[in-house]
């Protein structure tokens, strides 16, 4: 390893992984650094692009207990890190039918599905720990007192790693409730598209039938031209 | 990591042709001259890295090298150590992958009455669908129609493409959108609930539904939540198919899993499976780093050919224009074609845009690789790799302020990371291996040529001809995955299996045999890619002799 340092005249850091040390050169993400080491990662590696959130990982350093979390694809190895994968924790989900979730006036859905979150106690645990710099503590307290518009909004970003439950310490899943929120204003609390739904009935009416089975028959030729006679509508 | 100062240089000169560039708009070029520029420089007419295939049923068509190995692979049983009489699983419709083709298909087998068993290699859900930043196509304004949307997909796929398959998208598409708003996704509207769509290259109309820069997160966190909360759809995660299973009357009648952690196989009957595993990014085509899921490694492809389902231009891949160059960490990742909608030009290390923001992918993709190549103007980073800008900035200048940030989070996001602030500079970018434009042929349910197998979304092929629109992925995923959910819970209501058999698995190993080339190929499917280091040369045969089948090689 001394020379692939020398000849890419990269520095090599040290980094420990699950308390064992290795030495890899700067650059790499904590995904990559442990496919340097010479993992072939299983569990703890989906998109690669910090989409998917498959990669929680946790992680301080020699000389700073301080724990601090990121997506393993996304973070930069760091000299004397020490790093463990968490890509599964244990949380419950709750089971529904969106259909029975509409709100009602003196109910909280989300409380009726996840009764426990009233045991939130506000440490902030969990923002600290979001990877993609969430307010989840806002959202717990948004989600206890009903306000399903502000936990759809303040949670949008969220990727589902998992590391929010993995750290609370009444064994919430901010994650899943923020999950179930968003559901309920999809389907309930956004303004529904209409022109949308006249296009869905036009199409079932069959009002686009024979013009399209004219076009399934055209020739290349004719559809070449059809082609470049459409208008285009500029980006606006 | 901010870009080193010779970088900066070249920004400077980008900045200063900012004005002049907002005026004067390079026009497209004409389907004459594109049909010149792909054939001078898109990878798919480049002859190296290619080569004919020497059985099964594209018998003498040229394949990118990588595929063609996977598609000729050895089988990873062993038929005779098999035990075909004891059943893990025995289900009316098994879906292998969890994309979003795989889980539509999932929902409509079962609301159509089907038992339904998802097996999945990583975690459910865990696809290329989930990294779909762009959005989804769906002709439903007034000013659109199902008719320009057919002919948009047409022109982009160079009028190549099957023509019951084009019909079908289209049509479905405002439906998909219904079906997804309905089940909880979180379309960008304005408030009075219309949608908020985009154009994209290749597109006549603004037709692309997003939800912010998190289209397929969002589709799929919703997706997942439904199936998981759906009685008679069970869910097995890292354990992926190896191999199909027929029965005496040449039906696809399930197949064998393995768990990826333990090597134990399983056995799971089904009267109907849905092949819904994507494509073939991780097997890094000619060389190209890639957008893809770790997954992404053509196991469907290989399996539904092993069973004598032909491709249709296997040979077709997508080439992204904007994959991301700098910084390391981030070549290959996937800069969504929204910043070309709203406007980001493509521009040379002299401040010179390099062709008009809105050509199709694989024309602007053919207009880098000439700008890096045969005309040296592009951006070489400290690690070697060559690009061009994307100058995102310009988006605020066109738009107003604050819309970069409000459109593109995440991209903002992942840069800020690396101390690239997005909104006051531009992005390095180069073509990157996107997408399998071709796949297993397929009618217009996503039925194969054998009974028994679909094959929905990216393992399908033909309905984007030789070049895919963008918006038309995520879309093609839930037309086809509910069209062959629906169309397998039928099946599997009428078919009566006979007996279970592998022999297909011996005939496929025997031709192997007979053309000596048994030994030279992989095993197949490849199920992940292996980027592990490994100090080999003072290993044991063990690990570095290539395995007999009947061992599954994983690590």
């Amino acid at each position: 390893m001394a020379e692939v340092a020398e000849k890419e005249k990269v520095q090599m850091l040290d980094i420990y992984v699950m308390g064992k040390r290795y030495k890899v050169p700067e650059g790499l993400t904590i995904q990559t650094a442990l496919e340097y080491c010479g993992y072939h990662i299983i569990r703890g590696c989906g998109c690669r692009a910090g989409f998917c959130g498959a990669c929680g990982t946790i992680y301080n350093f020699t000389y700073d207990p301080t724990i601090r979390y990121a997506l393993g694809c996304q973070k930069e190895i760091e000299q004397n890190m020490v790093i463990t994968q968490i890509p599964f924790f244990p949380a419950t989900e709750a089971e529904y039918t969106i259909e029975d979730l509409e709100p009602e006036e003196g109910e909280n859905k989300l409380l009726t599905l996840y009764p426990d979150i009233i045991t939130c106690f506000g440490c902030n645990n969990c923002t600290k720990t979001c990877p993609q710099d969430l307010e989840v503590m806002e959202f717990m307290a948004a989600a206890i007192r009903g306000d399903i518009k502000r936990v759809a909004e303040l949670s949008f970003d969220c990727l589902i790693c998992g590391l929010c439950a993995a750290r609370c310490p009444q064994g919430l899943q901010p994650y899943n409730i923020a999950l179930a929120a968003r559901r309920i204003y999809g389907h309930y609390m956004a303004p529904k598209s209409q022109h949308n739904l006249n296009r869905v009935i036009e199409i079932e009416e069959g009002k686009f039938d024979a013009e399209l089975e004219e076009l399934k028959k055209a020739s290349e030729a004719e559809l070449r031209k059809r082609y470049a006679a459409r208008e285009i509508e500029s980006a606006k | 990591m901010p870009y080193p100062a010779y970088m900066e240089e070249s920004i400077r000169k980008l900045e200063a042709s900012r004005q002049r560039r907002m005026k004067g708009e390079i026009p497209l070029i004409s389907s004459d001259e594109r049909d010149i520029m792909v054939r001078k420089y898109h990878p798919d007419y480049r002859e190296t890295g290619k080569r004919k295939l020497l059985l099964g049923p594209n018998k003498g068509e040229t394949m990118p090298e990588e595929l063609a190995n996977q598609l000729e692979g050895n089988s990873r049983v062993d038929p005779d150590k098999v035990d075909l009489s004891k059943i893990d699983y025995d289900v009316d419709v098994l879906i292998i992958g969890s994309g979003g083709a795989a889980l539509s298909a999932a929902l409509l087998a079962q609301e159509k009455g089907a038992k339904v068993l998802i097996a999945t290699k990583l975690r459910l859900g865990d696809s290329n669908t989930i990294g779909a930043e762009g959005g989804t196509q769906a002709a439903d304004r007034p000013s659109d129609s199902p008719v320009l949307h057919y002919l948009d997909t047409m022109g982009g796929g160079h009028f190549e493409n099957v023509s019951e398959l084009v019909w079908a998208m289209a049509r479905d598409a405002p439906m998909a959108i219904k079906w997804l708003e309905d089940l909880g996704v979180n379309w960008d509207k304005e408030p009075d609930g219309s949608m908020r769509e985009l154009e994209l290259a290749g597109e006549c109309r603004r037709r692309v539904h997003s939800c912010k820069d998190y289209t397929g997160l969002e589709v799929m966190r919703v997706l997942r939540d439904e199936v998981r909360c759906r009685d008679n759809i069970d869910y097995i995660e890292f354990e992926p198919a190896i191999e199909l299973i027929m029965d005496d009357k040449g039906r696809v009648a399930g197949a064998i899993l393995v768990n990826l952690e333990t090597n134990e196989l399983s056995l799971v009957r089904a009267k109907a499976v849905i092949m819904a595993t994507g494509g073939l990014g991780r097997l890094h085509t000619q060389g190209f780093p890639t957008t893809n899921h770790y997954g992404a490694t053509a196991d469907g492809l290989a399996m539904a050919y092993q069973v004598g389902c032909s491709l249709i231009y296997g040979d077709s891949i997508q080439y992204h224009p904007t994959g991301a160059v700098y910084p390391l960490q981030f070549v290959g990742i996937l800069i969504t074609e929204n910043v070309r909608g709203l406007g980001g030009q493509i521009i040379n290390i002299d401040g010179e845009q390099v062709a008009c923001n809105l050509e199709p992918r694989d024309i602007l993709a053919s207009f880098e690789i000439r700008e890096c190549t045969e005309r040296h103007k592009g951006i070489t980073t400290p690690a070697g790799n060559v690009g061009v800008w994307e100058d995102i900035p310009l988006i605020d200048m066109i738009h107003g302020e604050g819309t970069i940030a409000r459109r593109l989070p995440s991209l903002v996001h992942k840069f800020s990371r690396f101390n690239i602030d997005l909104i006051h500079e531009p992005v390095l970018v180069y073509p990157t291996l996107h997408y399998q434009n071709g796949g297993v042929r397929m009618d217009a349910n996503s039925a194969t040529e054998v009974p028994g197998l679909w094959v929905p979304g990216e393992v399908g092929g033909g309905v984007h001809g030789r070049n895919r629109l963008g918006g038309n992925a995520t879309l093609d995923i839930y037309v086809f995955g509910r069209r062959a959910g629906r169309e397998a819970a039928e099946y599997a209501k009428e078919v009566k299996l006979g007996k279970l058999t592998l022999d297909h698995v011996r005939q496929w190993q025997r031709e192997l045999e007979q053309l000596g080339i048994a030994k030279e190929r992989p095993f197949s499917p490849m199920l992940l890619p292996n980027y592990a280091r490994q100090p080999s040369d003072y290993l044991a045969d063990l690990y570095t002799e290539k395995l007999q089948p009947g061992l599954v090689k994983l690590a």
